[in-house]
């Protein structure tokens, strides 16, 4: 039963974000008064990606033929590794540096590859996610410390194990916490304020000017990832700051309330994503360091409220 | 920021709907792309949209296709930044000498299976332009091009009917060219 | 087998071993591979023993002490104490060296015929032997004396290009700072000397308690500016950048993996070992240094252009992550925390290693590319992948050891020191609390910083195409270097895997020290080989995390080549650069890359940005030739700390040359006044 729940948390995250993505959209494009792309375009669009061949430039090393299929493993690998439904696992790669600093790879490796091709777009887009990366891990690492210190353990299934009417005295703390963790989900996830996941002028682009170079199944893997790393942090945001609902024991009641419970909590984050990106506009550059370092002061700030 | 979402939902829907039996005046040049290659952009299709030396014309048309009126993404069809993302190369423009290039650069940096459109009068054979010193003619003496959708400039309309037909498979006139 | 390699007499072995070396290097120092084959031979074969020597000390966990009692006088004694610290240091000594020797035997190659090589021979195996012994001395006097043998040997190697002239610049300012360093230190000992009266270190332990406290903290001041200088911690990391780059690649390999962990191990000596009991401050102080030194050293690492001054930056970064797990030892122990402080301590030592591991290997690795390029700086480099694949590799797994990847043994190191910071947040109050968050907070920016710096430093050195027309002509590395390298990036796998067993060896050395006799282990082996902290707060385990993305990684690359589509076509094309030709000035250069993050911290690092345009036309100046854009950094260590230093200095001396008048009656005077004081003092 139990390896049953494990397949099933290790297909999960890949199977769902494709469809967040597409709801996403719509609701954007509802934003707009258009009609917008049915909700499982994304799947589609990978699909046809699927069987399209490659261009690769002539320039690139192993390191841009192989980066898709890291960075998409890094992402299975973390999504098996956190709370989606169930909070009575116990994993061992699911402590919270460890699923910090394997992102991190990702991020490494996305760097390198957007700077393989020598092109000067996924230089300047290397360059851009690095210094943003750089700027919320601070951030990341403290936010999840806060709960990690109110539930005193880093391991992220412990975690979410909580029931956070017994702390009710940390309240302010874990909210404070949340809105720093909210702010680097965007910044981490390429969203409104810090960069425009769906733009053409590649002077605006972060994520997308590292995938230009991209075509075929690669470019499906690393737009699926994207997507992947979306559904992880909304789900540590949702499971580790308001684990209301997720599914303590093992019974099957319990089981389907939490899945039923993790996807109404990801369409609620996705349509605050969406609301975000409608009303706000993309900031400019420099202007986004001061952001991140607000949300790691927040969460200093929660930390010292904690005692 | 409340009003503005007032704003919002208080706006009336004004999508321009399709009918089945519209006309179009698309047609076919060069070799007819198979059945398999259709069927694999029926549910989504990446454009890339090349400015080969036009009179901005075809691209205002071009841009009106992403607004709430013709709503393009309806149909699966999106505009991408990078040649290597796409699987249509819409050309625009006669092809001016110092964007022969570039253009055919941008043909070999497309990924196959691809579909070379030519829109707009100006791309199909030089249009206002034909015989100028300055331009090649017509996207085809530089590119193998695949379909034509001809207009000065086609309106929204008649492009979009022209895309789907492009991908659906329709009785489409060939050309005598 | 362990009884016949632990006495007193397989160290002397050792020791003789690189003094046999040495000398044998300078006799034959006409023939230059015979005198790098000597050198070499005999520091392998020495770090061979001594690699055996240091894990059977520690395996066997027995401490070797023992005295010459030649000459006979009562403060100098040929003294040593090996306990598993020092065995550790021995270890890590032995490691090094052994493979910086198998990498200098074909490096030295391209020194032939030009310099003496009997000369680098000798001051070489004396370096290694120097380094041995100023990690087991036990007195004060033999251990300067083995502190001044190092020091200069060290700095012969630093000069040896001395056809360069910024090479003797830069051995001279290390000179310098080496012996202020020393300066302190001395009397830090004469300190010590004036209240117990020997310089044994074990007599100062046992009569500790006869320092009175501010002359403790006196002594501690002057330790932390000795011994702060040699490691490189900031305001004293001065020589760091400029000496690094001037040796050659293996000897800076050894300098900045080996011979600044003689500082720390020092700090470690005094701080936890012989001064204890310690007020608190002290622990307090060494953390904020810490934190200091490794974010500041990051931020310069960022804008750095020559490839050594990039690595000699981490190295003080990295010295600053040491002594955050040091400082939080000494804290915890101060407040009655004991198994805190072993875990502190335990992170701290665990990251000297793998810092001596990765910096070398990254030192490395540099050497190759600079020994085929002829420079340094990495504007001029650019898509060596394809020239070099092998040291590439290399370069590429030092760079994520030193980001603290998974599951490379950076990681682990940097897990235990954040989890003796959060113990610190989780368990201490108000006022420490803060300072453990700031502790915390600088090691946390201190990582993406250091990603975003080797981000940089990869890709710009060997991704994409080349940016000077030198890089077509290079070849990859000969055999040993390779070797060297090799076996390098192997032991940063293998501590990363097997880290859980590595920890545990680190407490049995740990708890060898007096003041830890009594603790109990806060960590402890997990089920799956891995570290777990008591009362559950965290556990870790790397073979788990290695398999289960080795497996994915395997299965992705199977399931999206073989299985979906295997009929694909790839098509190898030129870069879309918009329909435009990329030539070299298309790519992203360093300075391009580092300026974003750069001007993020310009409030520290106060950058300036200077243009200078070369047009094709001088009177009309409309169509640039060429134009070059420099950053430049202020220093700010340079502008707030030794400005200020030497103009004091200056005034001062301006003032007191008024004494030397050049009158005569003046001087006669002097004598007349001094004589009268004299006299009044004796009566």
């Amino acid at each position: 039963m139990t390896i049953l729940i494990w397949i099933i948390q290790l297909f999960f995250v890949p199977v769902i974000s494709p469809l967040i993505i597409g709801v996403i959209k719509k609701i954007k494009a509802k934003f707009q008064n258009r009609q917008g792309s049915s909700i499982f375009q994304f799947y589609k669009d990978l699909w046809k990606l699927m069987y399209k061949d490659e261009v690769v430039s002539k320039d690139a090393s192993w390191i841009f033929l192989y980066a898709p299929f890291i960075i998409f493993t890094v992402t299975i690998a973390v999504g098996a590794s956190i709370p989606l439904f169930a909070s009575f696992l116990n994993g061992p790669t699911s402590d919270l540096l460890v699923i910090v600093y394997i992102m991190a790879i990702s991020t490494f490796f996305l760097s390198l590859a957007g700077m393989d091709t020598g092109s000067a777009f996924g230089g300047f887009g290397s360059s851009r996610e690095m210094t943003i990366s750089a700027l919320a891990e601070g951030g990341l690492i403290f936010s999840l410390l806060t709960v990690a210190l109110v539930s005193s353990s880093t391991n992220v299934f412990i975690i979410s194990g909580i029931n956070i009417l017994n702390h009710s005295q940390h309240l302010l703390s874990i909210m404070l916490a949340f809105i720093g963790f909210f702010i680097i989900l965007l910044a981490e996830t390429t969203r409104f304020p810090f960069d425009n996941p769906s733009t053409h002028l590649e002077l605006t682009m972060i994520h997308e000017a590292m995938i230009l170079e991209y075509s075929g199944k690669r470019l499906a893997l690393m737009e699926w990832a994207s997507a992947n790393k979306l559904i992880i942090f909304i789900a540590l945001g949702s499971n580790l700051f308001f684990p209301l609902g997720i599914a303590q024991n093992i019974s099957w009641l319990a089981l389907v309330i939490g899945i039923i419970v993790f996807l109404l909590k990801i369409l609620f984050f996705s349509t605050i994503i969406a609301i975000l990106e409608s009303s706000v506009a993309k900031f400019r550059f420099f202007r986004l360091p001061d952001l991140l370092i607000t949300s790691f002061i927040l969460n200093v700030i929660a930390i010292v409220l904690i005692n | 920021m409340f009003k503005l979402f007032f704003k919002i939902f208080k706006t009336k829907k004004n999508l321009v709907y399709l009918n089945n039996d519209e006309k179009s005046d698309i047609f076919l040049v060069g070799q007819e792309i198979k059945v398999k290659v259709k069927k694999l952009f029926k549910g989504s299709l990446a454009i890339r949209q090349i400015d080969a030396g036009s009179d901005n014309a075809c691209e205002q048309e071009l841009m009106a296709l992403s607004n709430s009126f013709y709503d393009i993404e309806r149909f699966g069809i999106h505009f991408v930044a990078s040649p290597r993302h796409a699987d249509m190369l819409l050309i625009t423009g006669p092809v001016t000498r110092n964007m022969a290039k570039a253009v055919k650069d941008a043909y070999d940096a497309t990924p196959n299976p691809k579909i070379v459109v030519a829109v707009g009068d100006d791309a199909i054979s030089g249009g206002l332009f034909a015989g100028s010193y300055a331009v090649s003619g017509g996207v085809d003496s530089v590119l193998p091009v695949n379909y034509c959708i001809p207009g000065d400039p086609p309106t929204p309309k008649e492009i979009i009917i022209g895309l789907l037909k492009i991908i659906n498979e329709v009785d489409i006139k060939k050309s005598e060219l | 087998m362990l009884e016949i390699i632990t006495p007193s007499v397989s160290f002397f072995v050792l020791l003789s071993i690189f003094f046999i070396g040495a000398i044998s290097s300078l006799i034959y120092q006409k023939n230059d591979s015979i005198a790098n084959f000597l050198s070499s031979f005999f520091s392998i074969i020495g770090s061979l023993c001594g690699l055996f020597f240091s894990v059977s000390m520690i395996i066997y966990g027995k401490n070797l002490s023992f005295i010459i009692n030649y000459p006979y006088s009562s403060f100098f004694k040929i003294s040593f104490h090996i306990d598993l610290l020092s065995a550790f240091f021995i270890f890590i000594i032995s490691l090094i060296s052994l493979f910086c020797s198998i990498y200098g035997v074909g490096y030295l190659k391209h020194f032939y015929k030009k310099y003496s090589i009997g000369v680098f021979g000798f001051f070489y195996n004396l370096l290694i032997g120097s380094l041995l012994l100023v990690v087991t001395a036990s007195n004060g006097i033999f251990f300067l004396i083995a502190w001044e043998i190092m020091s200069i040997s060290s700095y012969f190697l630093v000069v040896y290009d001395r056809y360069d002239t910024d090479n003797i610049k830069a051995g001279f300012l290390y000179l310098i700072m080496t012996y202020v360093g020393t300066v302190f230190i001395i009397l830090s000992f004469l300190f010590i000397y004036k209240y117990i009266g020997s310089f044994e270190f074990i007599d100062i332990k046992s009569g500790i308690s006869l320092i009175p406290l501010s002359i403790k903290n006196n002594i501690f001041i002057f330790t932390i500016i000795g011994f702060g200088t040699k490691a490189g911690i900031i305001p004293f990391h001065i020589w760091l950048p400029a000496a690094h780059p001037a040796a050659p690649s293996h000897v800076s390999a050894l300098m900045s993996g080996v011979m600044i962990k003689t500082g720390v191990y020092m700090m470690i000596r005094l701080f936890v070992d012989i001064l204890q009991p310690i007020p608190v401050w002290w622990g307090i102080l060494i953390l904020i240094i810490g934190s200091i030194s490794s974010l500041l050293g990051v931020l310069y690492a960022l804008t750095e252009h020559d490839i050594k001054r990039l690595l000699a930056f981490h190295s003080i970064e990295n010295i600053g992550i040491i002594l955050l797990g040091l400082g939080s030892a000494l804290i915890f122990y101060s407040l009655n925390m004991p198994e805190l402080a072993l875990l502190g301590l335990m992170a701290s030592l665990f990251h000297t290693l793998n810092h001596a591991i990765f910096k070398s290997l990254l030192f490395l690795s540099a050497g190759s590319v600079i020994n085929e390029m002829h420079t340094r700086n990495i504007e001029e480099y650019g898509g060596i992948i394809k020239y070099m694949p092998q040291t590439a590799m290399f370069f590429l797994i030092g760079s994520m050891a030193i980001s603290a990847l998974p599951p490379f043994n950076g990681f682990f190191s940097e897990w235990l020191t954040y989890q003796a910071l959060f113990q610190g947040v989780a368990q201490l109050n108000l006022s420490f609390q803060g300072i453990f968050i700031i502790a915390a907070s600088s090691l946390a920016f201190t990582g993406g910083l250091a990603l975003t710096c080797f981000v940089k430093a990869f890709g710009i050195i060997f991704l994409a195409r080349p940016r000077s027309t030198k890089v077509s002509s290079i070849k990859e590395s000969p055999l040993s270097m390779r070797i060297g390298m090799g076996f390098l990036a192997l032991m940063s796998i293998l501590f990363g895997l097997f880290s859980g067993y590595t920890s545990r060896l680190l407490e049995k050395i740990g708890k060898d020290l007096s003041i830890f006799k009594d603790t109990n282990y806060f960590t402890s082996a997990s089920f799956y080989q891995g570290i777990d902290i008591k009362n559950s707060f965290a556990s870790v385990s790397a073979p788990i995390i290695f398999v289960v993305l080795i497996i994915i990684i395997f299965a992705v690359i199977f399931i999206f080549t073989f299985v979906i589509n295997k009929n694909q076509k790839i098509k190898i094309e030129n870069t879309w650069g918009c329909g435009l030709n990329l030539n070299k000035r298309a790519e992203i250069t360093a300075t391009g890359f580092a300026r974003s993050i750069i001007l993020v911290f310009k409030g520290i690092l106060k950058p300036s940005i200077q243009n200078e345009v070369e047009y094709h036309d001088a009177d009309s100046r409309y169509l640039p030739k060429s134009r070059v854009i420099t950053i430049h950094v202020k220093n700010i260590y340079n502008y707030y700390f030794y400005q200020p230093l030497r103009n004091i200095i200056n005034i001062i001396s301006l003032k007191t040359k008024n004494i030397q008048s050049g009158n005569i009656n003046a001087y006669i005077s002097y004598i007349f006044i001094s004589l009268i004081i004299a006299l009044l003092s004796v009566l």
